[in-house]
C-alpha cells in the first residue's frame, strides 16, 4: 500500500543555501543590550595589566529576528530524527522524548555549579546514583563511571584501566585484539592507549573466529575489544568461549557497548564474561545526538576493576547522604568537572519512563522491527550473513553495482528523495558496499514498511535507470558535494574579503 | 511510558513475517546459559506525568548556584543566556540529527559548524578551528598531543597555575601513553618564570599556559612564548573566549594552539557538563589537528555547500593512525555558542567583558575592606581572583550558603596542598553592586 507512495519521491521545495551570519544583518542590528554598569568602569587596559585588546573580532551584526530567521532557515536545511525515518546502522537513532529535555533544563539542574558543596547537591547526585545503579545492572558490570563524554572517550577510560590493573599487577603488555569488522574508534584508541594493535579475521558467519583469535593470543595481550552483538548486527554463539579464552592468558575483555540497544533485558555482557563495557547514553537511552554531540559513554567494570576507576564517583555513604569518593588506585580525571550532567539527566528520565520491562520491551522490538525490514530486503539485495540478526543487519549493493553500475552511495542519495536518511553505508568494512540498517523500535510499523518500499524501488530504478541514480539526490535543500574541492581548496572559515 | 507504536497484532504479524514463533525466538543466537532468566531489577515505568514529579523532587533537593548568588567560578560561569539561545537549541531539526555525515541533508549543522570555526578564529586569532572538543580539559589534552606530533617529541610542560582538573586529565591520558609530564610551580599567582627556563630543553613539545590561569591571574604570554620557541616547543594556550572581547588574543603573543572551555559562551553550568572544548591552530599545523572540520565548497549545481573535510586525519579513515579517537564532539554547545555570540556581537561582548572586569575588581576591593582576607599577591587579573581567608575557606564557603550565597570555591578542594584560606572568586555581569556590598557585609558579620 505504501509502495506506491514511496515511488513518488517528495517533491516539497527545498530550500536552498543560506547566506553566513557573518553577511547577514548591518552594523546597526543588535540583539543584546547590556545593562548600564553599577559599579566604577576604571581603566580596563590598566586592570588587565596592558593585555587589553587592540583589534576586535569579526562578529555578527544581527537582531533578534535575524538570528531567528537565520537559524530557522538552518534548521530547514537539516534531517533529524522528528524529520522522517533514520535507519542509520549502529547509531540507534531513536526519538528523543521531550520530557527529558525540560527535564535537563529544570534550575535546580542547568543552575548547578560544579563546585556547590554535595550539601547542596543531594539531587544531583541522588541521581547520578541512581542512573549508575541502572546501567551496573543492564550491564552485569556493576561499578560505573559516569564521567566520559562520549563512546569513544568511554572506550579510552576502560582500555586506561585496563593498562593500569595489568600494571598494578606487573604485568607490562603490549597488544589489544580487535576483530576486522570493529568500529574505527576502537584502533584509534588503542593507539592513544600506547598499545599496538592486532587486528583478526571474523568467521564465516560474521562471528570471532575462535581459531584465530586463539593463535593471536599470547601473555603480552592486554585486552580484546569486542562489539557484540557485531557490527553486522549478530550475536556472536560463541561468546562464552571467547571471553574464557582471553582470560586464559591473563587478558581483560572490553565490550564496546554501541549495539547495546538489541540486549537490555535479555542478556548482559558481565554475564558472558566481558570485564568493561561503555555504554553510549545517545543511543540506547534516547538522548539526542544533537548534530554530532554532546553524548556521554558511562564505564561499567566489574569489582576487580572498580578500584581502577576516573574519579571522583557519586555514592551514597552509610548515613544515607550523597557524596563523592574517588577509588583507590584511581586513574584520574578524564574530564573536568562531573561528566556530562545534562545528558545523564535526560538518560535518567527515560529509565524512569521505561522502567526493566520497557527497556527490555525496546530492545525486543528493535530487534523484531530489523529482522522484519531484513526480510522485505533481502530478496531486493544481497545479504552476507542470512540468519536472525540483532537490532541491525547489512545489507551489500554488490548486486546493483555488478549488474547496474549503481554502487551503495548511489542508493544512499537517493533515499534522501524519498524523505528517508539512509543508513549507515561502507560500513562494516568487511562487507563489500555494505549497506548497515538500523530502524530502531520507535519507527511505526507504517515507517518500516515506507522504507522497505523506498529501498525495493531504488532497487527496481537501479536496473531501470542507472543514470538517474548517479545523480541523486535532487530535491534536497543541496545536492551532491564537490567534496575534492574542500579537501584541494580549503575554506574552512569566512573571512570578509570573500 | 514506552515511546513504540507498535500493537500487539502488528507485532504477531511482524513475528509471522520473519518466522519466529515469539520474541525469545528471535534470541535464540544468545546461548542459554547467558540469558538473562529473571525480570531487571530496575524500577517499572512511569507515566510523563509520574516521571516528570520524580525529576522535580530530585531537582529541588539540589539548591542550584542560579538560586544562590553565585561568585563561583573556577572554569564555568553563571553568565547571562539570551533568549533566543535555548529556542534554537530546541529546534529538533538540530537536537535530533546526528553527525552531518550526509551533508546533502545537514547543511543547517554544518554551516552552523563553519560559522563556529569562524568565531573561534576571530575570538583567538588562529588561522584554523576544528568543530568543538568534548570540554576544556580535553581539548588542551589533545593539544598536548598534537603538539608531540608536530614536533616529534614527547614532553610537555604545563603550568601548575592550569586548572588542577585540566592537569588531572593531561596526567591521566599521559599516563596511558608516551607522554611525559613536566610541572612547573607557580610563583605569586602565575607561572614561575625562573622555573620554566629550568624546565624548557630540547625535548619538550609544548609549553601548556591558561591565561586569565585558574587563579584568574593573567600570565606574560609574550615572555613565555619566547620562552617556549626559543627551545623549539609549541606555545599552547588556554583562553577564556568571553573575555576575548576585551583580552588581547593569545595570537598576538605567539601562541601555536589556543584552546579552552566553551561553556561560558551560552551554555547553561548544568553541574559541569556539557559544556564544549575549542580547538584553535596554525595552517601549518592543520593536518595533525584532532576532531572533525568543516569546510565550504560548492555543489553539483555550483550552489555554496559545506562538507566534513580534511577527514583523513580521523579514526573512521586512518583507524590507529587517526590523529585521535575522538568522534562525537559537542555540536549542540558549539550551536550554543555561535548563536551566543551572534547575539552579543563585537559590543555585547566586549561590554559583558567590561562589566566582569570591573565587578571582580570591585569585588575584590570590597573583600578586602572586610578585614578578614589578604592578597597572597598583585598579579593583574580579569573575572576571577584568589584571596587567603584567614580562617577556613571552607567553613566560611558553607556558612555563607546558608545565608544565600555560594561565594567561591575553597582552592583546596581542587588542589590539597593549596592553603586552608586560599578561596577563588569570580564576578560574571550577572552579579550586582548591591549583591557584592551584602556579600562584603555577610562576611564582617561572621
Amino acid at each position: 500500500m505504501t509502495e506506491e507512495l514511496a515511488q513518488t519521491p517528495s517533491t516539497a521545495p527545498a530550500r536552498g543555501p543560506r547566506k553566513l551570519i557573518f553577511e547577514t544583518g548591518s552594523p546597526e542590528s543588535r540583539c543584546f543590550e547590556a545593562p548600564a554598569l553599577d559599579v566604577p568602569a576604571g581603566s580596563l587596559d590598566d586592570m588587565l595589566g596592558g593585555a587589553g585588546r587592540t583589534r576586535a573580532p569579526r562578529l555578527p551584526h544581527v537582531s533578534e529576528t535575524e538570528i531567528a530567521r537565520h537559524y530557522t532557515h538552518l534548521a530547514s536545511m537539516n534531517f533529524g530524527v522528528d524529520s522522517g525515518s533514520y535507519p542509520l546502522g549502529s547509531c540507534t537513532m531513536k526519538y528523543n522524548p521531550r520530557l527529558n529535555e525540560d527535564a535537563c533544563r529544570l534550575e535546580g539542574f542547568a543552575g548547578m555549579h560544579p563546585y556547590q558543596p554535595p550539601a547542596t547537591a543531594q539531587g544531583a547526585l541522588e541521581l547520578m546514583v541512581g542512573l549508575a545503579r541502572t546501567l551496573g545492572e543492564i550491564s552485569g558490570l556493576r561499578a560505573v563511571t559516569l564521567q566520559p563524554a562520549a563512546g569513544a572517550h568511554g572506550e579510552l577510560t576502560a582500555l586506561m584501566v585496563f593498562r593500569a590493573y595489568h600494571v598494578a599487577n606487573g604485568d607490562a603488555r603490549k597488544r589489544v585484539v580487535i576483530p576486522d569488522a570493529a568500529h574505527g574508534t576502537n584502533p584509534a584508541t588503542v593507539a592513544m592507549c600506547g598499545y599496538e594493535v592486532t587486528t583478526i579475521a571474523s568467521d564465516a558467519n560474521g562471528g570471532v573466529d575462535l581459531d584465530a583469535l586463539r593463535a593471536a593470543l599470547d601473555t603480552d595481550v592486554a585486552a580484546l575489544m569486542l562489539t557484540n552483538p557485531n557490527t553486522l548486527g549478530l550475536f556472536d554463539p560463541n561468546i562464552v568461549e571467547v571471553c574464557a579464552a582471553v582470560h586464559e592468558v591473563g587478558a581483560l575483555a572490553y565490550c564496546d557497548g554501541a549495539n547495546l540497544n538489541a540486549i537490555m533485558g535479555v542478556t548482559r555482557p558481565g554475564d558472558m564474561g566481558f570485564d568493561a563495557m561503555h555504554i553510549n547514553l545517545h543511543k540506547t537511552f534516547a538522548t539526542p545526538h544533537g548534530g554530532g554531540g554532546p553524548g556521554a559513554g558511562p564505564v561499567c567494570v566489574t569489582e576487580a576493576l572498580a578500584p581502577f576507576l576516573p574519579g571522583p564517583l557519586p555514592v551514597r555513604e552509610a548515613t544515607g547522604a550523597f557524596a563523592w569518593m574517588t577509588p583507590e588506585h584511581s586513574i584520574g580525571r578524564v574530564k573536568a568537572f562531573a561528566g556530562n550532567f545534562g545528558v545523564l539527566v535526560r538518560a535518567y528520565a527515560y529509565v524512569l519512563a521505561l522502567g526493566g520491562d520497557g527497556l527490555k520491551a525496546a530492545s525486543e522490538q528493535a530487534v523484531l522491527s530489523a529482522n522484519y525490514l531484513k526480510e522485505k530486503l533481502k530478496g531486493a539485495y544481497d545479504l552476507p550473513y542470512d540468519r536472525t540478526c540483532m537490532h541491525e543487519f547489512v545489507l551489500s549493493g554488490a548486486r546493483q553495482r555488478k549488474a547496474n553500475g549503481v554502487r551503495t552511495l548511489d542508493i544512499a542519495k537517493r533515499l534522501l528523495d524519498h524523505g528517508i536518511h539512509p543508513p549507515t553505508i561502507y560500513f562494516p568494512l568487511i562487507v563489500d558496499e555494505a549497506i548497515m540498517i538500523e530502524p530502531t523500535e520507535t519507527d511505526s510499523l507504517e515507517d518500516l514498511d515506507r522504507f522497505a518500499a523506498a529501498m525495493l524501488a531504488i532497487a527496481r530504478e537501479a536496473a531501470a535507470d542507472p543514470e538517474l541514480m548517479h545523480g541523486a539526490p535532487y530535491t534536497t535543500p543541496v545536492r551532491r558535494l564537490d567534496e575534492a574541492r574542500a579537501v584541494k581548496q580549503p575554506d574552512l572559515r569566512w573571512r570578509p574579503t570573500q | 511510558m514506552r515511546f513504540t507504536s507498535i500493537s500487539c497484532e502488528q507485532r504477531e504479524a511482524m513475528l509471522r513475517t520473519v518466522g519466529c514463533a515469539d520474541m525469545d525466538a528471535l534470541f535464540d543466537s544468545v546461548p542459554a546459559a547467558v540469558r538473562l532468566s529473571r525480570p531487571l531489577d530496575v524500577p517499572d515505568g512511569l507515566t510523563e506525568f509520574e516521571a516528570d514529579s520524580r525529576l522535580r523532587a530530585l531537582a529541588r533537593a539540589n539548591a542550584p548556584a542560579t538560586s544562590l548568588v553565585s561568585f563561583a567560578g573556577a572554569g564555568c560561569y553563571d553568565h547571562h543566556i539570551p533568549s533566543i539561545v535555548d529556542h534554537v537549541l530546541r529546534k529538533p531539526e538540530f537536537f535530533t540529527a546526528y553527525t552531518p555525515y550526509q551533508p546533502e541533508v545537514s547543511q543547517g549543522t554544518l554551516q552552523n559548524i563553519y560559522e563556529f570555526q569562524t568565531m573561534i578564529c576571530e575570538l583567538t586569532g588562529m588561522d584554523v578551528a576544528n568543530a568543538s572538543m568534548y570540554d576544556g580539559a580535553t581539548a588542551l589534552t589533545e593539544a598536548a598531543l598534537m603538539a608531540a606530533r608536530v614536533t616529534k617529541r614527547h614532553t610537555v610542560v604545563v603550568s601548575a597555575a592550569v586548572h588542577p582538573e585540566w592537569r588531572q586529565v593531561l596526567r591521566t591520558y599521559a599516563d596511558a601513553s608516551v607522554l611525559e609530564v613536566r610541572e612547573v610551580a607557580s610563583a605569586g599567582g602565575v607561572t614561575d618564570g625562573a622555573a620554566l627556563a629550568a624546565a624548557l630543553d630540547d625535548s619538550v613539545a609544548a609549553v601548556l599556559i591558561a591565561s586569565p590561569n585558574f587563579f584568574g591571574a593573567l600570565e606574560d604570554l609574550g615572555a613565555i612564548a619566547e620562552a617556549a620557541h626559543a627551545a623549539g616547543a609549541l606555545f599552547v594556550v588556554a583562553a577564556n573566549p568571553v573575555l576575548l572581547g576585551v583580552l588581547e588574543p593569545p595570537s598576538a603573543f605567539g601562541a601555536d594552539i589556543v584552546v579552552g572551555e566553551g561553556q561560558m559562551l551560552g551554555n547553561a553550568m548544568s553541574f559541569g557538563g556539557p559544556g564544549l572544548g575549542f580547538f584553535g591552530a596554525r595552517e601549518a599545523h592543520l593536518r595533525q589537528m584532532p576532531g572533525r572540520i568543516v569546510g565550504r565548497t560548492v555543489d553539483v549545481d555550483g550552489s555554496m555547500a559545506f562538507v566534513l573535510t580534511m577527514q583523513t586525519r580521523e579514526q573512521h579513515i586512518r583507524r590507529e593512525k587517526a590523529t585521535s579517537n575522538i568522534c562525537s564532539n559537542h555540536a549542540l554547545n558549539a550551536l550554543a555558542a555561535t548563536v551566543y555570540l551572534s547575539a552579543l556581537g563585537v559590543a555585547g561582548l566586549e561590554s559583558v567583558g567590561r562589566s566582569c572586569v570591573a565587578k571582580a575588581h570591585y569585588l575584590r576591593a570590597a573583600l578586602l575592606s572586610t578585614g578578614r582576607f589578604a592578597s597572597p599577591w598583585e598579579s593583574a587579573f580579569a573575572n576571577e581572583f584568589a584571596l587567603s581567608f584567614d580562617g577556613d575557606a571552607v567553613a566560611l564557603r558553607d556558612a555563607l550558603v546558608e545565608r544565600g550565597f555560594l561565594a567561591g570555591v575553597p582552592v583546596r578542594e581542587l588542589d590539597p596542598c593549596a592553603p586552608a584560606g586560599l578561596m577563588l572568586f569570580a564576578a560574571t555581569e550577572k552579579r550586582t553592586k548591591a549583591e557584592m556590598d551584602a556579600l562584603a557585609d555577610e562576611v564582617t558579620s561572621l
